[in-house]
Formats: C-alpha cells, structure tokens, sequence
C-alpha cells in the first residue's frame, strides 16, 4: 500500500455503505450511461429474443411472447468497471431460469454463454452466473420501460459481475462447449469479471 | 513495435514530473512511470489514490501523451465540482508526489498508425484528451490519411490545448480543425457558434465519404446527440466510436 500524500478523501461513504461497495468502486445516485457506439433503437415488433445450442435454436419470442413470461422483480446493487457502484437498483424482467424452462430445459445444456446484442456487441458468461436466480433478461427499470441509453427494450442484468457483462440490446443468447472472449474481453477486459475480486482487466486474478 | 494493446494492466508507481495549467479549471499533470508498457491513442489509465488510514479512492483518466513506449506520460484532468480525486489532483499534488497508476487500458477508443484511416474526431470540453492523444500520436507517427476535428467548448478560455491544435492545424492540409463556441463568442472569432448539429457536421465535411472511422467524446447528452446524426448522415454505426462522461461528470470526478 503506497500512501498518497495529502490525500485525506471526502466521498467517504458511511460503514455500511463501504461493506456494500466493492474494492475500488464509490457510490453514486446517477446511472451513467457508458456504450462502445451508438445507442440502438429497436422497434417492438421487430424485436424477438433467441436461445440457442450450436446450431440449433432452443427458442425464440416475439416481444410478446416474452411479455408473457413469468416476471421477476429483484432489487440490487451494480458495479461498472469504471469505478462507479449505484446501490438498491429495481428492476423486472425474465430470469435465465424461466427461459430454460419455457424450453422445456431442467438444466443449462452447456458450461458457457455468448449474448449477442443489437449492434454487433458481445459478452460471454459462464452459465454458472446465470442460473438459479442470478440473472435476468431485463425489460424495465424503476417500473418503467428500459430506455434505450440503458438498453432497452431488454438487456442482460447480471448484477453480481461487472456491469459490462449486463449486455445492453440483447437479442441472442448461444450456450456453447467453451469460453471465448466477447467484446470488452477482447478489448483488454477480464473474461469473468467478478466486482467483488475486482477482476477488470485481463491478467487480474 | 509496443503491444499496448494486449499488455496486461498492472499497478505501478508514477512520480510527477510536471504540472501546467491548460484553463483555469484544466491541469496536464506529467508522470515518470518506471516500467511502462507503452500505450495507443486514446487509451487509459486508473489512479489508485490511499489515504493514511487506509481509505482508497480510485478513478479512470484518459492518457493525453501520444501512443509510445516512452516511461513519460501525461495526464489531463478536468476538476469537477466538489470532486474527491480532481480536487485533490488539482490542489495538492506537488512534483514528486507518488502516485499507483494501473494501465494502460482499452484498446477499442485507441487509435494505432497501423490503421491509418481517415479519421473525424468530435470532442465536447474535455472530451477532447483521447482525441488530443490520437492527434499527438498521429503527428509523431507522421500518417497521412486526413483527419478532421471539431471542438465543442463553451467559451474560448475553456479551449484545452489551443496553441497545441493551432500549430499541428498550420503544419499541412492533412489536419484540418473547426472550434465551435457555445456560450460568448469573441469578437473576430472566425470559428463556428453553437452546439454541433447536423449542419454543422455536413458544412464541416464531417460526412460518411470515404468511409472514415470516427470518435466521439464528452458528455453523455452531447455524444448520444452527435452520434443520432452520424448515422443519419450515412455513418456505419460499427465505425463510430464513443467514450461518454455520464450525465453529471460522474466517471471522472
């Protein structure tokens, strides 16, 4: 630990609050809005959300469709690798659970995911931090539809990684055999990403 | 030729060699980084910030130096209001100081001579540093695709790097710089007035022709914006790149 001289800090956040904020993150009220490119804007009937195995597709929904889906409300606390955390984050939205099931899958077929978004964006994740309850295609925030700044119609809320890995725009999601870089994993990125670890960057432990 | 673009970020310990204002709310802060691993344009680094008793802050901060392998880089840092690590970068760091800096990081917002495209840069108040990087880079790596940049500042004393763009504008045709103020403009100013919009990007030839990449940076609202119009305007979504502040500055305070 290297002492910066003269650095007293002010932002300090109450104990508790410091217990819920990860290693190297501080706390705020806004929700910054951090994309690679441009903000996409999809239409609702142009929108459908696929699963897929290799090549072959476990599932599609329509908006619609999805809309009927069961609905989960979670609360919680998100960490952007840019050093911001925002606590107490509501949302709603399908967990990967539900989807699995809507296909008729007691149990993930693979190891390891690709989302693939609007846009061209991608991000892997290990099934492991998507199940039982972990995760969840996200459509409103707040009660209110999603914003497209903050993806909406839908993206990927996986909240106890980086915010990083919640894809904004999501329209695919492929299980697959191995794992591979996605986007901001090829950029210099950690291929899990876990806040609480402070895996940011390619090479942290 | 460096691999910035893949080398693991680490945290080092950078001494300040240098501090100079730009503006009155803007200060370039130089560090000797021992070990550094070189960088590209546009890259960043993260400042690790310990207080005696333990307490750490940390922010992200765009690298301003041009892409090399040189220990020497140089840091531009706007001071936001009340903010916990500018405030304290402007007001008490002192040449010597020690300071733990991880990168460098991103290789996506970084531009490298090996693609010399044609390159239109738009930058809103300090927004400009990674682009200021990628010119600096550009300059030294002596490319010769055009590139252009507009420069969206509120009044003229807020203009970072001023003379700096001045005299790479002067040095020959193949960069080409347009301010535009957005607040007072002075008298004889010969640049553009107001907030960048769609005419302004078409008389300013900030057009898809040629197929150029592009980079935006500054605010959220200001990039989201600009970036709305590129696309009308024909740009490839998958050339253009951003890189925002959030909706009050809170990424770099």
């Amino acid at each position: 630990m290297l002492v910066t001289r003269g650095f007293k800090g002010k932002r300090r956040d109450g104990d508790a609050d410091r217990l819920r904020l990860p290693p190297g993150q501080f706390l705020t009220p806004e929700f910054p809005v951090l994309t690679a490119g441009p903000t996409q804007h999809t239409r609702l009937d142009r929108w459908s959300l696929a699963l897929q195995h290799g090549g072959s597709l476990l599932g599609k929904w329509s908006w619609d469709q999805f809309e009927a889906l069961p609905q989960t409300e979670i609360t919680c606390d998100i960490h952007c690798v840019t050093k911001w955390s925002k606590f107490d984050t509501r949302w709603r939205g399908v967990t990967i659970d539900d989807l699995l099931r809507a296909v008729g899958l007691d149990s993930a077929p693979t190891g390891f995911l690709m989302a693939h978004c609007d846009g061209g964006y991608t991000t892997n994740l290990l099934v492991a931090d998507l199940i039982e309850a972990r995760a969840m295609i996200a459509t409103h925030f707040d009660d209110l539809p999603l914003l497209p700044s903050h993806g909406g119609p839908a993206r990927l809320l996986v909240p106890h990684l980086y915010f990083w890995k919640s894809a904004k725009w999501v329209r695919r999601l492929a299980f697959r055999e191995n794992d591979a870089p996605g986007f901001w994993e090829s950029h210099g990125y950690h291929l899990r990403g876990d806040p609480w670890r402070e895996q940011r960057y390619e090479g942290d432990r | 030729m460096i691999n910035a673009a893949t080398a693991a970020a680490q945290w080092r310990v950078a001494t300040v060699t240098a501090i100079r204002a730009e503006t009155a709310t803007v200060k370039t802060i130089s560090f000797d980084v021992p070990g550094w691993p070189g960088h590209l344009g546009g890259q960043h680094v993260d400042l690790r910030l310990t207080a005696e008793d333990g307490y750490v802050a940390q922010r992200s901060y765009s690298i301003a130096s041009g892409a090399g392998t040189s220990p020497q880089i140089e840091l531009t840092i706007d001071a936001v209001p009340d903010g916990e690590v500018s405030g304290f970068l402007h007001e008490e760091l002192r040449i010597g100081d020690r300071i733990e800096i991880c990168g460098p990081i991103g290789s996506y917002f970084a531009w490298s001579a090996e693609y010399d495209y044609g390159l239109l840069l738009i930058a809103g108040g300090s927004g400009i540093v990674p682009l200021m990087s990628m010119l600096r880079s550009r300059d030294a790596a002596g490319a010769t695709q055009p590139a252009r940049l507009l420069y969206s500042s509120r009044t003229i004393d807020r203009i970072i790097y001023r003379s700096e763009l001045d005299r790479l504008a002067a040095r020959g045709a193949q960069f080409t710089l347009t301010h535009t103020l957005t607040r007072n403009v002075p008298s004889g100013w010969t640049g553009e007035r107001g907030r960048i919009g769609r005419v302004m990007l078409t008389r300013r030839q900030f057009t898809p022709a040629g197929n150029p990449d592009v980079y935006v940076c500054g605010p959220t609202r200001f990039v989201e914006t600009i970036v709305e119009h590129l696309i009308k305007m024909g740009h490839v979504a998958g050339r253009v790149r951003t890189e925002r502040f959030g909706p009050t500055g809170a990424i770099r305070t």
